[in-house]
C-alpha cells in the first residue's frame, strides 16, 4: 500500500514546491492586500474605485480562469511592457515565480477586505491620540495602526491562508511540478491514479492540520493583553 | 479581443453555460440538504455523530476539490470490477454523475460549517425558552434555532455558493464539457486564447453578481424585521458589498 | 515616494536580467513529457522518448546549447508565443490551422492516425458508422481531437477530451469511452502493447485525411523565426544523411518512421 513505485522522491519535491508556492504566494498576496487595503481606503473616489474593480473581478471570476489567463498573459504583458524600453528585452519568467505572483495576485484580493476590515477595526481613538500627540501620519500608520490591525487581521489570514494553499493545486494545471503534478503522472504511469491521488490528498491534510494549529496559536499570541469576557 | 469569434461561439458557450449552471442548481440544494444535518451532528452530544462530523467536514474542507475530483473519478476507476460486483459502476462510470457527486459533498461540508457556526449563534436565550415552553429537540430545532440560523448563516452561505458556481469550471479537467471546457475547445483550435478565456471570465462575472443580487432579494427578507436601516435593503449595495466586502 | 519607485524598478530588472540574460544559440525545446513513446518522463523523472533524442541529436548537429521545458500540452503553442521556450518538439502535426500562428520545420516522422477499440469491435466500412452512438475519446488541442469533432462528431454520441493520452486510455479501459483516436506509433508503443492495451486492438485502418491531419509531425517555433527553422531543417537532414536519425528511429521502433 505505501510503495510509491520510485515515486516517492518527486512527490516529496512536489510538496516542497506546494508548501513553496503556497507561502510565497501569502507573502505576494499580503503585499497585493495592503495595497488594495490602502486603494479601497483612501479619500480620492478614483483610487477607491480601482480597488473596487480589483476586488470585485478577482472574486467573481473562478481561480482555474484566473490562473490560466494570468499565468500566460502576466509575462506576455511585461514582457511587451518593458519591450517599450529596451529593444527585443527578454524576461525569462521562472514557472515557480509566476506562479507565485499569480496566486499573490488573486489572493490579495480577498485579503484587500481582510485587512481593510482589520484597520477600520482598530479604535479610532487611538488614531485620534496619536495624532493629538503630534505624529505624522506615516509614523501614526507604522507605529500605531499597523502593528495593532494585525490582531484583527490574523483569522480572515488565516481563512485565505487555508484558501490559498489548497488553490496552489491548481497550478499542476499550468504544468508546474507540484505534488499533484506528480501524483497525476505516477499514478498514470503505474496505472494506480487512487493511491497516488490518496497520498496527495493526506498531504494536504497533514498542511491543513498543521496550519490549524499554528493559526490557533498565533491568534491567541495576537491577542495577548486584551481583556477577554469569560462566558 | 476577436468579437467575430465571440458571436459564432456563443451556441457552444450557451451549451456550457447550461451545464455550469445546472451543476450548480443541482448540487446547492442537495448540499444545503445535507449540511444542515451534518451542522447539527457536529454540535450534537452523541460523540460518534459529532466524530463523524467533524471527520467529515475536515476531509472535504481540507483537500483541494481537484483532488476529491481526482479521486473519486480516476481514482474509483481503477477498481472497476469491484465497482461492477456491488453493482455501483454504473455510477462512477458516468463523468457527470461523479462530478456531481464530489461538487455536493464538498459543498456539503462548506455549508455544514457554516451553520454549525450559525446554529451555535443562536441566542441561547431563545433555546432557554423554546425549552421552558415543552418543546422537543426537533421542534425547537425546527421552530426556533434553524430559521433564526439561516438569517445569520445567509451572508456567508451567500458567498459559499457563488464558490460553488466557480468551483464548477473545474469538472471541465474531469471531462465534463461545462462552461470553461467549452471555452477551452474553442480556445485550442483557434488560438484565440485570450479572446475566449476572457469572455468566460466576464461571464462568470455576471453569474456571480445575477447569484449574490437574486440571494440578497432572500437576505432583504430575511432581515425585514429590522427595519429600515437594516441590511439588505438596497439590493444593489449589498451585492456589491458582498463582492467587495 | 520616487526612491520607492526607483528601487522596485531596479529590483524588478535585476530581478530580470538575472533570471534569464539572453545568450546567443542558447535553445530552450518545449515538449510535453506525457506522449510515450515520443516524449514522456521516466521513472527517473527525467525526459524520455524519440522527440527527445532527436531534439539532442538536432541540437549537437547544429551545435546549440538545448535545454527542454515541459508544458502541458494545451498550453504548448501560448508557451511558444509567450516565449518559455523557443522550439515545439512534441509530435506536433503540421496543419494549415497551426501553422497561422507558428512555422514549422520540414516534417520528422510521419504518423497516421488509427482508431483503438476493444478487441472484435467491427469495423462498419466508414468510421462515422463504426462509432455511430458511441463515445469517442481525444486528447485535447490535437489533430486527433479535431477529427473526432469534424468528422465523428455528428454520428458519434459524445466526444470526451483529455488533458493527456494516459488519463484517455485509463477512461478507455474503463470503459468510460468506447473508442480512442490517437497516432498509430503511439498508440501501439504507449498502450496496445503495454499490460492497460491488452484486450483492445485498432479498429479499420489507417485514416487518412490530409485536410485534418497534415503532412507529418514538425518542429514548431515562433513566427519569423526564421533562423532558428532554417538552423533546425539543416541539421535534420544532417542527422538522416549521417544516420543519426535512423539509429534513433531503430532504438525506439526498430524501423525507420521518417516516412516519405
Amino acid at each position: 500500500m505505501f510503495d510509491l513505485g520510485g515515486f516517492g522522491d518527486e512527490l516529496a519535491w512536489g510538496f516542497v514546491l506546494t508548501l513553496g508556492v503556497g507561502v510565497g504566494a501569502l507573502a505576494v498576496a499580503l503585499a497585493f492586500g495592503l495595497a488594495g487595503a490602502a486603494l479601497k481606503l483612501s479619500p480620492r473616489l478614483a483610487l477607491r474605485f480601482a480597488g473596487f474593480v480589483y476586488t470585485t473581478v478577482v472574486r467573481g471570476i473562478p481561480e482555474l480562469v484566473l490562473i490560466i489567463v494570468l499565468y500566460y498573459g502576466v509575462p506576455h504583458v511585461a514582457q511587451n511592457f518593458m519591450r517599450l524600453f529596451i529593444d527585443g528585452f527578454r524576461l525569462d519568467f521562472n514557472p515557480v515565480v509566476t506562479a507565485i505572483l499569480v496566486i499573490g495576485m488573486i489572493y490579495g484580493a480577498f485579503m484587500t477586505e481582510v485587512l481593510r476590515g482589520a484597520f477600520l477595526a482598530v479604535p479610532r481613538g487611538q488614531l485620534e491620540a496619536a495624532r493629538a500627540f503630534g505624529m505624522s501620519r506615516m509614523r501614526t500608520f507604522w507605529r500605531i495602526h499597523m502593528p495593532q490591525m494585525w490582531r484583527f487581521a490574523l483569522p480572515g489570514i488565516g481563512n485565505v491562508w487555508m484558501v490559498l494553499i489548497k488553490a496552489t493545486a491548481l497550478v499542476s494545471v499550468v504544468g508546474l511540478h507540484d505534488i499533484l503534478f506528480w501524483a497525476d503522472r505516477a499514478g498514470q504511469s503505474l496505472r494506480e491514479p487512487f493511491k497516488f491521488f490518496f497520498a496527495a490528498a493526506v498531504a494536504f491534510l497533514v498542511i491543513t492540520y498543521i496550519s490549524e494549529r499554528v493559526l490557533a496559536v498565533a491568534e491567541a499570541r495576537a491577542a495577548r493583553g486584551v481583556r477577554t469576557v469569560r462566558r | 479581443m476577436d468579437f467575430a469569434l465571440i458571436q459564432t461561439s456563443l451556441p457552444a458557450l450557451g451549451q456550457g453555460l447550461v451545464m455550469t449552471l445546472g451543476l450548480t442548481a443541482f448540487a446547492v440544494p442537495v448540499g444545503f440538504c445535507i449540511a444542515i444535518p451534518l451542522a447539527l451532528a457536529r454540535l450534537s452530544h452523541h460523540r460518534a455523530l459529532a466524530g463523524f462530523s467533524r471527520a467529515f467536514i475536515y476531509l472535504f474542507r481540507g483537500t483541494p476539490l481537484l483532488i476529491q475530483l481526482y479521486l473519486i473519478y480516476y481514482g474509483l476507476g481503477q477498481f472497476r470490477a469491484a465497482l461492477e460486483s456491488v453493482a455501483l459502476w454504473w455510477f462512477f462510470r458516468d463523468a457527470l454523475s461523479c462530478a456531481l457527486l464530489v461538487l455536493v459533498l464538498n459543498t456539503g461540508a462548506y455549508a455544514g460549517e457554516i451553520f454549525r457556526g450559525a446554529i451555535a449563534g443562536v441566542d441561547a436565550g431563545q433555546i432557554e425558552a423554546a425549552r421552558a415552553a415543552g418543546m422537543s429537540w426537533f421542534v425547537r430545532t425546527r421552530r426556533i434555532v434553524l430559521p433564526q440560523a439561516l438569517r445569520i448563516a445567509w451572508p456567508a452561505y451567500t458567498n459559499e455558493v457563488v464558490f460553488l458556481m466557480q468551483a464548477t469550471s473545474l469538472v471541465s479537467l474531469v471531462t465534463v464539457t461545462e462552461l470553461f471546457r467549452s471555452a477551452d475547445i474553442i480556445a485550442v483550435r483557434t488560438f484565440k486564447i485570450y479572446t475566449m478565456y476572457l469572455t468566460v471570465a466576464a461571464i462568470y462575472l455576471m453569474i456571480s453578481y445575477a447569484i449574490i443580487f437574486a440571494f440578497g432579494l432572500v437576505e432583504r427578507r430575511l432581515m425585514r424585521h429590522l427595519g429600515p436601516a437594516a441590511p439588505g435593503r438596497s439590493i444593489h449595495a449589498r451585492a456589491l458589498a458582498i463582492l467587495t466586502r | 515616494m520616487k526612491r520607492v519607485i526607483f528601487t522596485a524598478i531596479a529590483l524588478v530588472v535585476a530581478l530580470a536580467t538575472a533570471a534569464g540574460a539572453q545568450e546567443m544559440k542558447k535553445v530552450r525545446m518545449g515538449t510535453e513529457g506525457a506522449y510515450p513513446p515520443f516524449n514522456f518522463i521516466d521513472q527517473n523523472g527525467q525526459l524520455a522518448g524519440f522527440d527527445v533524442d532527436i531534439g539532442n541529436a538536432l541540437c549537437a548537429a547544429a551545435k546549440f546549447d538545448c535545454e527542454w521545458v515541459t508544458q502541458d500540452w494545451d498550453g504548448i503553442i501560448p508557451g511558444l508565443q509567450a516565449e518559455k521556450y523557443d522550439t515545439i518538439l512534441a509530435s506536433m502535426s503540421i496543419t494549415a490551422e497551426r501553422a497561422e500562428v507558428v512555422d514549422f520545420s520540414d516534417p520528422y516522422y510521419q504518423e497516421l492516425g488509427v482508431l483503438v477499440g476493444l478487441e472484435g469491435t467491427e469495423y462498419k466500412g466508414s468510421f462515422p458508422e463504426t462509432v455511430a452512438g458511441k463515445i469517442v475519446g481525444a486528447q485535447s488541442a490535437t489533430t486527433h481531437e479535431n477529427f473526432a469533432r469534424d468528422r465523428l462528431g455528428e454520428s458519434a454520441a459524445e466526444i470526451r477530451t483529455y488533458d493527456t493520452v494516459e488519463q484517455a486510455h485509463l477512461d478507455l479501459t474503463a470503459g468510460r469511452i468506447d473508442f480512442f483516436l490517437d497516432g498509430v506509433i503511439a498508440v501501439t508503443g504507449g498502450f496496445l502493447d503495454t499490460d492497460l492495451g491488452k484486450g483492445y486492438q485498432i479498429i479499420g485502418p489507417e485514416i487518412v485525411d490530409r485536410e485534418i491531419y497534415g503532412d507529418g509531425a514538425g518542429i514548431a517555433v515562433r513566427k519569423g523565426d526564421d533562423e532558428l527553422r532554417d538552423a533546425l531543417n539543416a541539421a535534420l537532414k544532417q542527422i538522416r544523411a549521417d544516420g543519426t536519425y535512423q539509429a534513433i528511429s531503430d532504438k525506439h521502433f526498430g524501423v525507420d518512421i521518417f516516412g516519405s
